[in-house]
């Protein structure tokens, strides 16, 4: 049985005949759309590494089916930039070292706009690195991680005052 | 993973017929689900997707003061509704101290009053299990116990549920509504999960077809706002299922607790509402003396069910703070850790 299913994807409508309904999203942005910025770590909810943004809101692709996110709005770590210019949690990311072999990083990445969009932590570290747990780092690249994530926090709060102002 | 049949009602009562088959499953986020199916241990051959089902995302405050939280509402907007965590501050507690934000933006409260047991037996397929496959026997028994139950375990099966969500859910009466084949009914929460048995393969009263559509907390919920607690012990700071936890809700005026609503997670197969020890502290004032007390009498009945003798002592302890904390007030606002049960009022430290 095939599935005619329509996602939006960084903006981009893309319409995908799904022959298949076990396909998750992680795969269906991976394997259908060539999307291989998300990655797949534990591929069962537990390290993080492939978060995306759906309709907003971080979520792991993992555990997700594809066919039952019809008309979803997806945004992955390919779509944050602004051509060349990074989106401030890149660039933080990289002030901070917030890395160094890199494979969690669009997960973390991901999993930091979300947070900064759910406003729950303020400037509290302690609120980020709860926040931010469900991201594994091997590496152990979590204290330039959660100074990047308070850093952008501050530049993206205060450029959003600006705005408003 | 299996192959399946997907399908998407439109309606509630064509979710029911369709889920009424034998071997079809209600998916909703699909958070433990899917990893269940990617692990086959949960095998189905139909799903109904109910996401899109009108209606059961909501939380309604109801004319006689109750709540009623649909069964599609997400555990992170449950938590962090204002006048949700204002007014039931140790399940707002409980909820952010399960899972990860990207689990609890997508995990529903039904999904969560169902979700299996996280005993490695039962998830790793080449041990024996009662629970997934009857008859097959308890590697458990004999096996890595320490994280199983001291309470209301059989022979056959020594899992605990691992839901924080449902555990100051019990102690406050929550009702569940059900829509089956025969209509609509309700429950109470207390009642939703069985204990093991002989048959631990039946881990809810529930019927094929059977769809949670919502969640009811009485009135008197609301009582137990300024001084409501939830504690968990993990054995990782944070992102990490109970190794045991308590709530520990009170009703105190001048001086003396007028009520109080206690419960234990990880214990045994379904959320342990400890009325006896409830029953202790009416009428006592918040002392060491009568927590501990309300502890013992909250773990009489408890037994290792392998290597874990510990959780009983564990247990004990980890109530008696809960009151603590729980008489000492409900924080201005969630700690940075939730439920760690080394948080002070201010926040707690990752590191204790």
């Amino acid at each position: 049985m095939n599935f005619s299913i329509s996602v939006t994807v960084n903006g981009v409508r893309r319409d995908v005949e799904l022959d298949d309904p076990r396909v998750t999203l992680l795969d269906l942005l991976r394997e259908r759309l060539d999307l291989t910025g998300t990655k797949k770590g534990c591929d069962r909810g537990q390290c993080g590494a492939c978060t995306v943004l759906v309709d907003g809101r971080r979520v792991n692709s993992c555990l997700a089916l594809a066919v039952s996110h019809d008309g979803a709005n997806v945004l992955t770590i390919e779509g944050v930039s602004r051509g060349d210019q990074l989106h401030p949690v890149q660039a933080a990311f990289i002030a901070h070292d917030g890395l160094q072999c890199g494979f969690c990083t669009p997960g973390q990445i991901m999993s930091a706009i979300g947070l900064i969009e759910e406003a729950q932590t303020g400037d509290d570290p302690e609120r980020v690195r709860e926040a931010m747990s469900g991201n594994l780092c091997r590496c152990g690249a979590y204290a330039g991680i959660t100074e990047a994530v308070l850093e952008a926090r501050q530049s993206l709060v205060t450029s959003n005052q600006r705005r408003s102002a | 993973m299996n192959n399946f049949e997907y399908i998407r009602p439109a309606t509630i009562s064509d979710a029911v017929t369709a889920a009424a088959w034998p071997g079809a499953a209600y998916l909703a986020s699909g958070t433990n689900l899917l990893d269940l199916m990617k692990g086959g241990i949960a095998s189905p051959s139909r799903l109904v997707d109910i996401t899109r089902l009108p209606g059961l995302d909501r939380v309604e405050r109801l004319a006689d003061g109750g709540l009623r939280i649909g069964t599609l509402v997400r555990n992170a907007d449950l938590a962090h509704d204002p006048d949700f965590a204002t007014s039931y501050p140790a399940v707002a507690e409980a909820l952010l101290s399960g899972a990860s934000a990207q689990l609890r933006n997508a995990a529903t409260v039904g999904g969560n009053l169902l979700q299996r047991t996280r005993c490695g037996y039962f998830y790793d397929i080449a041990s024996a299990c009662n629970k997934r496959k009857p008859g097959s026997g308890c590697d458990a028994r004999d096996g890595e116990s320490r994280l199983h139950a001291v309470l209301g375990w059989s022979e056959a099966c020594i899992a605990t549920h691992p839901s924080d969500f449902c555990v100051p859910l019990v102690a406050l009466d929550a009702m569940v509504e059900i829509e089956g084949r025969a209509g609509r009914r309700e429950l109470a929460l207390e009642s939703l999960h069985r204990l093991p048995g002989e048959t631990p393969e039946q881990e809810s009263v529930l019927e094929p077809g059977d769809l949670i559509v919502a969640l009811r907390l009485p009135a008197e919920a609301r009582a137990f706002a300024l001084h409501g607690r939830y504690l968990k012990v993990r054995e990782r700071t944070s992102y990490a299922f109970a190794v045991l936890s308590a709530a520990a809700m009170l009703r105190i005026e001048h001086g003396t607790i007028k009520e109080a609503r206690l419960a234990l997670g990880g214990v045994a197969a379904k959320p342990w509402r400890t009325r006896t020890a409830e029953e202790s502290l009416a009428g006592a004032s918040p002392t060491p003396g009568a927590f501990h007390r309300a502890a013992q009498a909250a773990l009489a009945d408890a037994r290792p069910s392998g290597n874990n003798l510990f959780k009983i002592e564990l247990a004990k302890r980890i109530l008696v703070r809960t009151l603590t904390l729980a008489a000492a007030g409900t924080p201005d606002r969630i700690p940075a850790l939730p439920a760690s049960p080394f948080s002070v009022a201010t926040g707690a430290l990752h590191v204790a």
